[in-house]
């Protein structure tokens, strides 16, 4: 098992933002997490990814527990993520914004960079091609020396998954990578984000309100309302489940 | 003959192509730099600038490195330090300490640059302590704990009498020389600049740009404050340990906030997150304060007003965010070039 | 004990001092998160303005103290307009570093005008009662009364009218505010102008209190006010009152038992080990962020 979340737990204050979450993931497995907005799902992320210290439970990676962890560590560890609104570093050129993210695999220590020996030349000119490299896999190369911020929305979206690729993990977080899309776009993210999937040999958890993606691509659902996990289980299940359609849209709605 | 607009603008012209046909050649730049290197022996050796002149030239490489430093934790990383003056307090003292009353005075000259290398060090464990409530605060508030830092070293060194308290530590030799300002400029410039372009300089910025996903994206902040308040503390002692050595004099007083104040102006008129913007900002400065002294105490009236303008009409400072050519590592600046070329050549060989 | 209650006296006069310059800070950093590091310099030229109205116009003490109010409120404003505004929308620290070059700028110019300290005439009488062995003047009683009079008379402008209601409102969300029709300018005019005066008042005090003025004095006290008014809480007023009242009795208190070059040490250690456990200042709240 890749991922294992037990009995996870979260409060802000005395808030409880979410409560006993579970989740066993194993390898290339593609889940989705949806709620109502609120109901905590990026908070789960934000739990995954050592933004938050989770207040109860364990979440382990490989059997490594993760809650305590730093971010980069937990992120070192193979947890990538992209962000519900874009977080690139925006006056950072778009090369620049993926080289960063080789940040814990760099092979030089400081002394090496500070007086420009050793492995520092070699190491910055493979670190340069392969973000390059990389930036070629999603056709952003020709962007490489504009700011991020100068990019059209759709390629910024597109650069954060490449900048949290750049990290090499094992899993991929993605929160509503859908946002602001057509129908046509949404489309081609499905056959994207398949394809990731195969490239770079991912396991992926998606939050998403886009139903046409999730019931798409997702292999497994779990339903979150105020913390809570409402429900699991197939796309096609969870489809017909009353409590599901309940808290979307109120008594008497349609999925 | 009168002067037509048009030709004006020949001039220009013409002088922009020989800036680009200079700048583009980077070759140069050793060249410089040698170049410089000797002119810094032969001006004081042979007179050929007055001893003024000299002395100015002296004090702008000290305020080189200083706005150099700061604008690591100020430009690359956005922090607000307004302690910079205590670091370079350390490394002064520290080096005057040595000079004055460890090391016997016919040796001194040859240990000189151990000496400022001392004073480094000392300033740079200090930066060690000021780096660790970083990790936690930042904004305003790391801001103040800056400025605390500042009169907690000005306070204890006020306090110590035996390096003289608050009356300082006078008759410090007079070790700096123009060669030793030449080489330690360069060698700060040079490592500050490697630091910038290394992964862990792109980590600072990151940091400034945004934290959170920083770290996310498996930066170490801790490791990257820590790194950036040393080297930063580091060669604020080095610029306070020539310092003394060229003032021959130091007490507190000399290290107080004005003094922080100066080094801020420096940064923040060149332009942050640009080395070429801090050497400009400490040179316009120093030179200006200089130009300006037969006005007196008009000097220090009209300064400020300057500096404000500016700010108004060019709030990112000279520079902006822009660096200058030499200072980008030549496969950094060309990377995608280089790239392409390479794409092009495995293209063609394949087909 | 006396000699505690004499200290907790001194204390609460210097302050109530600290406690008027640091609410300046935190008004201006509320409405337009700025650090306005001018205003300490504001805080001497209320002492300059006080000192020029007793010498050259002979007017008693409530004129002496308006006139100086004012004063400084109009050049508040005015560096408002003309230095501070255009930088609304550019980096923060262009703005601080404006702040900054302002502020040496009237360090200066006072300096060109009166370049020697000068020596603020008694407007106050003032008569020392002793009361159990602690001797109280009435010129400290009247500094902490009116200090107290003008927080009071802020605070409720910031709870109870409509400008403070507005003040509040920018500081939360700038931009939503025109769009209700409030005139922002306006009511940033009207925070710089409050907040000055309150600067300027604390001059007047500090001048009746130490008659001895000069044009660099509100630098250390202009960066201790504003570690005070941090320490409270940056942006919120009762933290700047709490923030500057805890600093003017930690220096007393240091001064007290402690020789005295230990002051500014032991004050600032102390604040900074404040900071460390309430990073964000005893009533400050650190605005949330959404990852």
């Amino acid at each position: 098992m890749l991922l294992q979340a037990k009995e996870v737990t979260h409060y802000f204050g005395g808030l409880c933002a979410v409560s006993n979450f579970n989740l066993d993931l194993e390898p290339h497995e593609l889940v989705g997490i949806i709620g109502p907005n609120g109901a905590g799902k990026t908070t789960v992320f934000n739990l995954i990814t050592g933004v938050y210290k989770a207040s109860k439970g364990s979440i382990k990676i490989d059997g490594v527990e993760l809650v305590g962890k730093t971010p980069n560590q937990i992120t070192a560890l193979g947890i990538a993520r992209t962000f519900q609104n874009i977080r690139l570093f925006k006056d950072l050129s778009v090369l620049d914004n993926v080289r960063i993210a080789n940040y814990s695999q760099t092979k030089y220590n400081p002394i090496e960079a500070l007086f420009h020996f050793g492995r520092y030349d070699t190491e910055e000119k493979r670190m340069a091609e392969h973000a390059m490299d990389l930036l070629a896999v999603f056709k952003l190369q020709d962007y490489a020396d504009e700011a991020s911020k100068n990019l059209p929305y759709g390629l910024q979206r597109r650069l954060e998954i490449a900048r949290a690729l750049a990290t090499n993990p094992k899993i991929l977080l993605l929160d509503e990578p859908a946002a602001g899309m057509n129908p046509n776009e949404i489309g081609q993210l499905m056959d994207f984000i398949g394809w990731i999937r195969k490239e770079f040999d991912l396991t992926i958890i998606l939050i998403e309100h886009q139903m046409r993606l999730v019931m798409g691509i997702c292999e497994r659902l779990k339903v979150l309302d105020f913390g809570a996990t409402l429900a699991e289980g197939l796309p096609k299940e969870i489809q017909n489940n009353p409590k599901v359609m309940e808290a979307y849209l109120g008594e008497g709605g349609d999925l | 003959m009168t002067i037509q607009p048009s030709s004006i603008k020949n001039w220009i012209e013409r002088l922009r192509a020989l800036w680009e046909k200079i700048v583009s050649n980077r070759k140069l730049l050793p060249v410089l730099l040698v170049v410089g290197l000797v002119f810094s022996f032969a001006i004081p050796q042979f007179g050929l600038l007055n001893q003024y002149v000299v002395l100015i030239m002296i004090y702008v490489g000290i305020n080189i490195i200083l706005s150099t430093s700061l604008n690591l934790i100020n430009g690359y990383m956005g922090e607000f330090s307004v302690g910079h003056a205590g670091f370079m307090a350390v490394g002064a003292y520290v080096s005057a300490i040595l000079t004055t009353k460890v090391i016997p005075a016919n040796l001194a000259p040859w240990l000189f640059p151990l000496v400022v290398i001392a004073g480094g060090v000392g300033a740079a464990l200090i930066g060690v302590l000021v780096a660790v409530p970083s990790f936690k605060t930042r904004g305003d508030y790391l801001a103040i704990v800056t400025l605390a830092f500042l009169m907690i070293v000005k306070s204890v060194i006020e306090n110590i009498e035996a390096i003289g308290g608050p009356r300082g530590i006078p008759g410090v030799t007079l070790l700096t020389t123009l060669p030793w300002t030449f080489i330690w400029v360069v060698v700060t410039v040079w490592v500050i600049r490697n630091f910038v372009y290394s992964n862990f300089g792109r980590g600072v910025l990151s940091i400034r740009e945004d934290e959170i996903a920083s770290d996310l994206m498996s930066v170490n902040s801790r490791q990257v404050k820590m790194l950036a308040f040393v080297i930063s503390s580091f060669f604020a002692g080095v610029a306070g340990a020539l310092f003394a050595h060229v003032l021959q004099f130091i007490s507190p007083r000399v290290f107080d906030i004005i003094k922080s104040t100066d080094i801020l102006i420096m940064v923040y008129l060149g332009g942050i997150g640009s080395i070429a913007g801090s050497i400009l900002g400490a040179v316009i400065f120093t030179i200006l304060l200089e130009v300006l002294r037969p006005l007196g105490m008009w000097r220090m009236v009209l300064m400020p007003l300057v500096l404000v303008i500016l700010m108004i009409y060019r709030p990112q400072g000279i520079m902006g965010l822009r660096e200058f050519r030499w200072f980008v590592p030549g496969y950094d600046l060309f990377a995608s070039k280089i790239w392409r070329k390479k794409k092009e050549a495995k293209d063609a060989s394949a087909s | 004990m006396t000699y505690i209650f004499q200290q907790v006296l001194n204390a609460l006069q210097l302050g109530s001092i600290y406690a008027l310059i640091a609410l300046g800070y935190t008004m201006v950093y509320g409405i337009l998160t700025m650090i306005n590091f001018a205003h300490g310099d504001l805080f001497m030229l209320g002492a300059f303005f006080c000192f020029l109205a007793a010498t050259f116009l002979h007017l008693p003490f409530i004129p002496t103290l308006l006139i100086a109010m004012i004063g400084v409120a109009i050049v508040g404003v005015l560096i408002e307009r003309f230095a501070y505004k255009p930088l609304r929308k550019a980096p923060r620290v262009s703005a601080i570093i404006t702040a900054l070059g302002v502020g040496i700028f009237l360090e200066n110019f006072t300096l060109v005008f009166a370049p020697y300290p000068q020596s603020v005439p008694t407007l106050i009488k003032n008569t020392t009662w002793v009361v159990g062995g602690v001797s109280i003047s009435s010129l400290q009683l009247i500094i902490i009364a009116l200090s107290i009079i003008l927080m009071v008379l802020l605070d409720f402008v910031v709870r109870k009218t409509m400008v403070g209601m507005a003040m509040r409102a920018i500081s939360w969300d700038k931009s939503i505010v025109p769009l209700m029709g409030i005139p922002v300018d306006l009511v940033i005019s009207a925070t710089f102008a409050l907040g000055t005066s309150l600067g300027g008042a604390a001059g007047v005090m500090y001048a009746l209190a130490f008659p001895v003025i000069d044009p660099y004095m509100g630098i250390l006290i202009g960066w201790k006010a504003f570690i005070a008014a941090v320490v409270g809480g940056i942006g919120n007023i009762r933290g700047a009152m709490i923030g500057g009242f805890i600093l003017g009795g930690v220096e007393i208190l240091v001064a007290a038992f402690l020789p005295s070059t230990y002051r500014d040490f032991v004050a600032f250690t102390l604040l900074l080990v404040l900071l460390i456990f309430r990073p964000y200042g005893i009533l400050g709240k650190p605005r949330p962020q959404k990852v």
